[in-house]
């Protein structure tokens, strides 16, 4: 099958951006913009400074991700 | 796509038992297909006994209409990937000449589950250097099946058949892998075929993984992307044609695929069929 790569890393919201996107630093202390998928936008899945959670990052650009989950 | 955060699915004692007979119309068939090949036959042939061979066996195929993330739907029930096509290559009217290499890639639905397997054979002579690419793969093939079993990590799997793969000279494809399989063709974990041993996911009693190295002869193009990604680096080592589908090598050099379905199992790795 064809490889799949997106990375997954967990991190910190350390804070809300307009447009629905987050500044989140990452498990390895990296700062990275992201927005937030459009499956947990549908479900309004808020997303606040402290939570935890799985960011997705492009292998072709780390400065930027897709927040995938919250968690709880 | 891969669902996400849903680990590999374990499969019971009987759910093995099913897939072992999955597997084994998988095998059976592409014996038949290594059995009528020869120089004259054409893919789009060898893909009709496939279909029938099927059929008899009250299996469906996983391919055939298989369209993941926008590609068009497979249109064959066989991928017949011919020399320097690594993977994919969708049957057509060509006719095989002496002097190429097959590879076929075949999978069944059995009772819900799937089988997945594939091998490469040589039509009729090839030089030394093919056949040496081809046996080479196959032994990556049982080196990665000796990896599977409870304890060793997915790592383990990639750097067994890297480390064959590069000491006789070869490239392990990257940018294809392995597979979960059960219930979906398609399951997780991922199997990269290079790695390093102990990382990635532990294997448990109970996975099944359709485990795929691809190999190909290094060109000049490869070379010089293999030494720019370095150790860790991807290497970006596919070209695909228009049909975006049939996957070749960058240099158009031979390349060569086994594949088998195989359990993790408290007695060390079955290949399922078999």
């Amino acid at each position: 099958m064809s490889k799949e790569e997106a990375i997954e890393v967990t991190g910190t919201v350390l804070e809300t951006l307009p447009n629905a996107m987050f500044q989140v630093e990452l498990e390895n202390k990296h700062k990275v913009l992201a927005h937030i998928s459009g499956k947990m936008r549908k479900h309004f899945i808020r997303i606040l400074p402290g939570d935890k959670v799985l960011v997705e990052l492009s292998p072709y650009d780390l400065t930027r991700g897709r927040i995938t989950y919250r968690y709880k | 796509m891969l669902d996400r955060m849903k680990g590999p699915v374990l499969k019971t004692r009987d759910e093995l038992a099913i897939m072992d007979r999955a597997n084994r119309v998988v095998l059976e068939i592409l014996e038949i297909l290594r059995g009528i090949i020869r120089p004259g036959v054409t893919t789009a042939q060898l893909n009709a006994v496939a279909e029938e061979e099927l059929a008899k066996r009250g299996a469906k195929s996983p391919f055939k209409g298989y369209a993941p993330m926008g590609l068009p739907p497979y249109p064959a029930v066989v991928c017949a990937s011919v020399n320097d096509v690594i993977v994919h290559g969708i049957p057509n009217r060509a006719k095989l000449q002496e002097g190429d290499i097959i590879g076929l890639d075949f999978g069944a639905i059995l009772e819900g589950f799937v089988g997945d397997g594939a091998i490469t054979v040589t039509v009729g002579k090839v030089t030394p250097k093919t056949q040496f690419l081809v046996d080479t793969t196959r032994e990556c093939l049982d080196a990665a099946i000796d990896e599977c079993r409870p304890g060793r990590h997915l790592g383990d799997i990639g750097a067994a058949v890297q480390e064959h793969a590069e000491s006789r000279g070869f490239h392990v494809i990257r940018n294809f892998v392995g597979h979960g399989i059960g219930r979906r063709m398609h399951e997780e974990p991922q199997v990269h075929n290079y790695g390093r041993r102990g990382r990635g996911i532990e294997l448990r009693e109970g996975m099944v993984l359709a485990l795929e190295p691809m190999l190909c002869e290094v060109g000049p193009k490869l070379r010089h992307r293999i030494e720019r990604a370095g150790r860790d680096g991807n290497v970006d080592d596919v070209r695909t044609d228009a049909d975006r589908w049939t996957a070749r090598t960058v240099d158009g050099t031979m390349a060569a695929h086994f594949e088998h379905s195989v359990a993790v199992t408290g007695n060390g790795p079955v290949v399922l069929g078999k």
